[in-house]
């Protein structure tokens, strides 16, 4: 049941508000949240999900095809559904939820309003325009150029439309935002500085922003191009096309971490250990991470290689350092946070006694490692300049970013959205049993699919191709049949994780259109359908300030006040290092190149 | 004293420029000099290392690429499979191979051990070179020349795979480079150049 609407003047300090603009009290917190700041999120949120499910679908079709003993689809159909795929995930699903992203945070973590629904409104209509034109020319066979769209391959002139449209209600979004912030700061629905939340959500849109701006310098031309008015270079093409397809992928990575500190915070009260560490990391994210797109251009012959290591190497670490300090910072704030409940007993029992029945929490966890651990670790190490000749374009690639994307921010956008059911659009999660699950099959089968994809990688297995038995080409081609293993692994982890994904969908859709309504939510008690942040908010122990300062005073030992996370860190340390080197004596085995 | 703790939910009261901990000082210096020693490695392989993808870069006419790879080709051509000159260039040469939709030309036959520089380029669309079964790769782009001293390491029968989509025909896009070993088989004695 939806809070009654109060009238804006009955709620709490704030000054300022516009008679008209309509408010609820969110009955968890106690918080004011904005009507229409909540419509937004909701319709996003749904046609975000819409999107996963055409990718998922195609997922399906593509590792059905790639696995050798099945090869499902016939060549023009398995490339048609490999842009499919990439457009649905990486830029309709990922980003219209990063759209609800922002506008929740920045309205309802402030209890601010969103100051412009009107254009709210239109940019969405903008954005979904442009996703619809460009699904259609895909679908259509009008656009068999894949996600990349490498000039000149071309397209038809609609599809770079749709793009380009699609882009500018991305960025009236991103104005909105910033405009809500300035507003809310004026107007002061909060104190002093903005919550780390909401910190990390404006890195995620000043990057996007960034990102957009590159997008526009790329598909303006390009879309003239393809209408025959001028021509695009291919090399400064693939330059400025990265300078788009990496920095988004950015806006993913911020966007993801901050939804892990919110995620902490909700599930296990997660405290923020240092706010100067965690926001200065942001701050590195914005200063650096656009500059690093260069590791996609390694063996590409327009650029030198002093352009090449400045580009990858000061700019890309700094970024690379960024998230090695998140990566402490995160998993440490839920440590403490669970330590300050009064778990304080040994080295992890705080992990042990943490809530794995929350899907919330289990999505964040599995978030954390699969993003670091794989996805991490190898895309630093693929990123080098000289490993990158054992690496590009083959399937080490899309391994690496599928551990990251996909295991990391979907399932970062998965695990809020089994907050955001209750709190945004006030139903309880349904098929709930299936829910505490959903987050263990999606992670189970992207690691068997990411490490198996970058096994068969190894072996040069390329990427993006239909057939590597290569039964029509000239020469014949015979991979080892470990590859063949690798390839069935691949489908079984694919399918298993699109299982995840179909299940995820299966929840959010009956509970947003057909679920039960909320009502009242007992503290305390087990209800079925809402997460356990919220039944049981995580509350820290009455002699909270004493617990800290005795966890950060000498008798916690140098280890400090997250010890168990000080050692997960290191194995995560020596992991990368291990693979790091391993990688290097590999490629030492290869022809003399210079 | 009252210390403010709080989740990245809430607003930090006062003044959050505070100093961290030790134990996350440490992890933030640790981190740091691991990022250094990744930059590191990467100029220190240009000066050690035998793998960098530096290369001769220029732009190139398409048209005049290809030109220059055709009398390559009827310099140094020594035969032919299925249709498909076979193009046995001295060490030291600069040699020309051409990617379009949807072959590689011309198969190159080089020897074990001696350097070579390999120009690529494209005439249409982007491909991608990858050698099979090393695993060496780069991506052809049309319009530049990707000049690469290539030093053959071990004799054999390879294949060039396209990986990088380009077009519907993509997956038949395979070419061959043949590697001999000169101290076991017969000296080719660097045929074209002694004429
Ligand atoms: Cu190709």
């Amino acid at each position: 049941m939806s809070a009654p609407i109060v009238p804006a003047s009955a709620i709490g300090p704030a000054t300022g508000v516009p008679a008209g603009t309509r408010f609820t009290v969110c009955p968890f917190t106690g918080r004011r949240l904005d009507e229409v700041a909540l419509s937004l999120t909701r319709w996003n949120a749904v046609t975000s999900i819409v999107a996963l499910l055409v990718g998922a679908i195609a997922a399906v079709l593509i590792v059905l095809t790639r696995w050798q003993a099945v090869h499902l689809l016939p060549a023009v159909w398995f490339y048609r559904i490999l842009g499919v795929h990439g457009m649905s995930m990486l830029i309709f699903f990922i980003i219209f939820f990063e759209m609800a992203v922002l506008h929740f945070t920045s309205t309802a973590l402030l209890n601010a309003r969103n100051v412009a629904p009107k254009t709210s409104w239109f940019a969405y209509g903008l954005m979904l325009l442009g996703a619809l034109m460009v699904e259609y020319l895909m679908w259509a066979g009008k656009a068999d150029v894949l996600f990349t769209s490498y000039v000149p391959l071309r397209a038809h002139p609609l599809f770079y439309l749709g793009v380009i449209l699609f882009a500018v209600g991305a960025l009236i979004v991103t104005g909105v935002f910033f405009a809500n912030l300035a507003i809310a700061k004026r107007e002061r629905t909060y104190e002093g500085s903005m919550p780390l939340v909401v910190y990390g959500a404006m890195t995620a849109a000043i990057i996007a922003a960034i990102t957009l701006v590159h997008g526009a310098m790329i598909y303006i031309p390009t879309f003239l191009w393809s209408l025959g008015l001028m021509e695009v270079d291919p090399q400064v093409y693939r330059l400025l096309w990265w300078a788009l397809g990496h920095s988004s992928q950015q806006i993913n990575v911020a966007a993801m971490v901050a939804i892990w500190y919110m995620l902490g915070a909700l599930t296990v009260g997660a405290v923020v250990l240092n706010e100067k560490i965690s926001r200065s990391a942001f701050v590195l994210y914005i200063l650096f991470i656009s500059l690093a797109s260069a590791h996609h251009l390694l063996v590409d012959p327009g650029m030198g290689s002093a352009w090449k290591i400045v580009n990858t190497s000061y700019f890309m670490y700094m970024a690379v350092l960024a998230s090695l300090l998140h990566g402490f910072t995160v998993p440490a704030g839920m440590e403490l946070g669970m330590r300050l409940r009064g778990y304080t007993n040994g080295m992890f029992d705080w992990l042990r006694r943490a809530p794995w029945g929350d899907p919330g929490f289990s999505s964040l966890v599995l978030s954390i490692v699969v993003f670091g651990f794989i996805g991490g670790i190898t895309g630093v190490t693929i990123g080098t300049e000289q490993i990158n000749i054992i690496v590009h374009n083959t399937l080490r690639s899309p391994g690496h970013f599928h551990a990251t994307v996909v295991s990391g921010t979907a399932m970062a956008f998965m695990g809020l959205t089994y907050y955001l059911i209750p709190l945004v659009f006030r139903k309880k999660v349904a098929l709930w049993s299936l829910a505490k699950l959903q987050p263990y099959i999606f992670a189970g089968g992207m690691v068997i699919f990411t490490i198996s994809m970058t096994f068969a990688g190894t072996f040069g297995v390329p990427r993006r191709h239909w057939d590597i038995s290569f039964s029509q080409a000239p020469f014949d081609v015979a991979f080892s049949p470990a590859v063949d293993m690798f390839l069935a692994l691949v489908a079984l982890g694919g399918v298993t994780a699109a299982t995840g994904a179909f299940i995820f969908i299966a929840i959010a859709v009956k509970s947003v259109f057909f679920g039960e309504a909320l009502g009242e939510v007992v503290p305390l008690s087990n209800m079925r359908g809402v997460p356990q942040g919220l039944t049981h908010p995580p509350k820290h122990s009455a002699d909270v300030d004493e617990r800290w300062e005795r966890m950060h005073g000498p008798e916690a030992g140098w280890m400090g006040p997250a010890p168990g996370t000080l050692v997960l860190v290191f194995v995560f340390l020596a992991a990368f290092m291990l693979y790091f080197f391993v990688n290097w004596k590999v490629l030492s085995f290869v022809w003399r190149i210079g | 004293m009252h210390i403010d703790i709080h989740t990245g939910l809430d607003s930090p009261k006062g003044n959050w420029w505070k100093p961290a901990h030790r134990s996350e000082k440490t992890w933030v210096v640790i981190a740091f000099a691991w990022c250094m020693v990744l930059f590191a490695m990467m100029p220190l392989w240009h000066w050690k290392g035998g793998q960098n993808p530096s290369g001769i870069r220029r732009r190139v006419e398409p048209a005049a690429f290809y030109k220059r790879t055709l009398e390559f080709t009827n310099q140094y051509k020594v035969g032919d499979d299925r249709g498909m000159p076979i193009v046995a260039p001295p060490p030291g040469a600069d040699i020309y191979l051409t990617a379009m939709a949807f072959q590689w030309t011309p198969i190159l036959k080089l020897q074990k051990g001696k350097e070579y520089i390999l120009h690529l380029s494209s005439l249409d669309v982007n491909h991608g070179f990858s050698l099979y079964p090393i695993n060496i790769n780069f991506q052809v782009v049309p319009g530049y020349d990707y000049g690469l001293r290539v030093t053959p390491n071990a004799a054999g029968d390879f294949r060039i795979i396209c990986n990088e989509f380009c077009g519907i025909g993509h997956h038949t896009m395979v070419g061959r480079v043949i590697v001999e070993d000169s101290s076991t088989a017969p000296v080719a004695a660097a045929a074209g150049d002694l004429q």
